[in-house]
């Protein structure tokens, strides 16, 4: 079985589907196993989600009337 | 795939190129908050004109979404270059054996707590994660806004940035590490780590 060391380097990889089919097996079977760790999977889980959720944004207005102007202003 | 202006001439591009922008622009915007912070509109002025001096380069519609994206990245960090370099005081040593949520488990910042490491995360308003992410060093925000902002695949990144896969995969890895270090250090200098603290 791989160390909690081994598995919770990988873990945002498991998260995002891009871990190979050994690599999933062996963090899946470690994860069955260590409690620890499946602490740290739902906490990288959330911390993914606290970067998206921070993604969103309004555009303040003027901001893209200036940016449509300059669009609109090139080679006319 | 969608046959464009290969064979069209410049008008034709500009249009597409135009077309094209006026929907990305607010998505366009926010990746340049989140790289550039408030110099974001001037990285999308710079953009804009560096895709119209450059549009000839434009071959597909279905494209033309990520050459623009890959244009904004690139005047970002002309941007970037001229920036003195204290906000990306991030030790890279110490970063790689740092884990956020053993940080928290042993400092255990609000021992009345029994959700402690969301209780954690729930003291970080969305302006305070910005404001973290601003801390990585470009080489790691890049990749990490890119694809945890805004969707796109490593693969995809690695084309972007004309880098490979392996460096933009071993960068995201890289940049989680840095974020998670930057968590910490953010809250305890913002005095996050207190009981009712918000």
């Amino acid at each position: 079985m791989i160390s909690c060391a081994e598995a919770v380097r990988q873990l945002w990889e498991y998260i995002d589907d891009v871990v190979d089919v050994g690599e999933r097996a062996a963090i899946e079977t470690h994860l069955a196993r260590c409690r620890r760790c499946c602490g740290e999977l739902e906490f990288a889980r959330e911390l993914r989600r606290t970067l998206t959720d921070a993604a969103d944004e309004d555009v303040p207005d003027d901001v893209l009337r200036r940016l449509r102007h300059t669009l609109e202003e090139l080679e006319r | 795939m969608d046959p464009v202006c290969s064979a069209e001439p410049r008008a034709a591009r500009i249009e597409l190129f135009r077309d094209v922008a006026r929907q990305q622009l607010p998505r366009l915007y926010r990746i340049a908050r989140r790289i550039v912070g408030d110099e974001a509109e001037d990285a999308v002025q710079d953009c804009l004109l560096k895709a119209y001096q450059h549009v000839d380069q434009l071959r597909e519609r279905s494209a033309a979404s990520a050459w623009l994206v890959r244009i904004l990245v690139n005047c970002c960090r002309d941007r970037l270059r001229g920036r003195a370099r204290s906000q990306e005081d991030v030790d890279l040593d110490a970063m790689e054996d740092f884990s956020l949520y053993r940080t928290i488990a042993y400092e255990d910042p609000f021992p009345y707590s029994d959700s402690l490491h969301l209780d954690f995360l729930a003291e970080f308003s969305v302006d305070d994660v910005r404001q973290v992410l601003l801390r990585l060093p470009e080489l790691y925000r890049i990749p990490v806004v890119l694809v945890y902002m805004q969707g796109f695949l490593a693969r995809e990144v690695a084309e972007m940035l004309d880098t490979p896969l392996g460096t933009v995969l071993a960068r995201l890895h890289r940049g989680r590490k840095a974020f998670e270090q930057q968590m910490w250090r953010y809250a305890t200098e913002h005095g996050l780590l207190r009981e009712g603290a918000r």
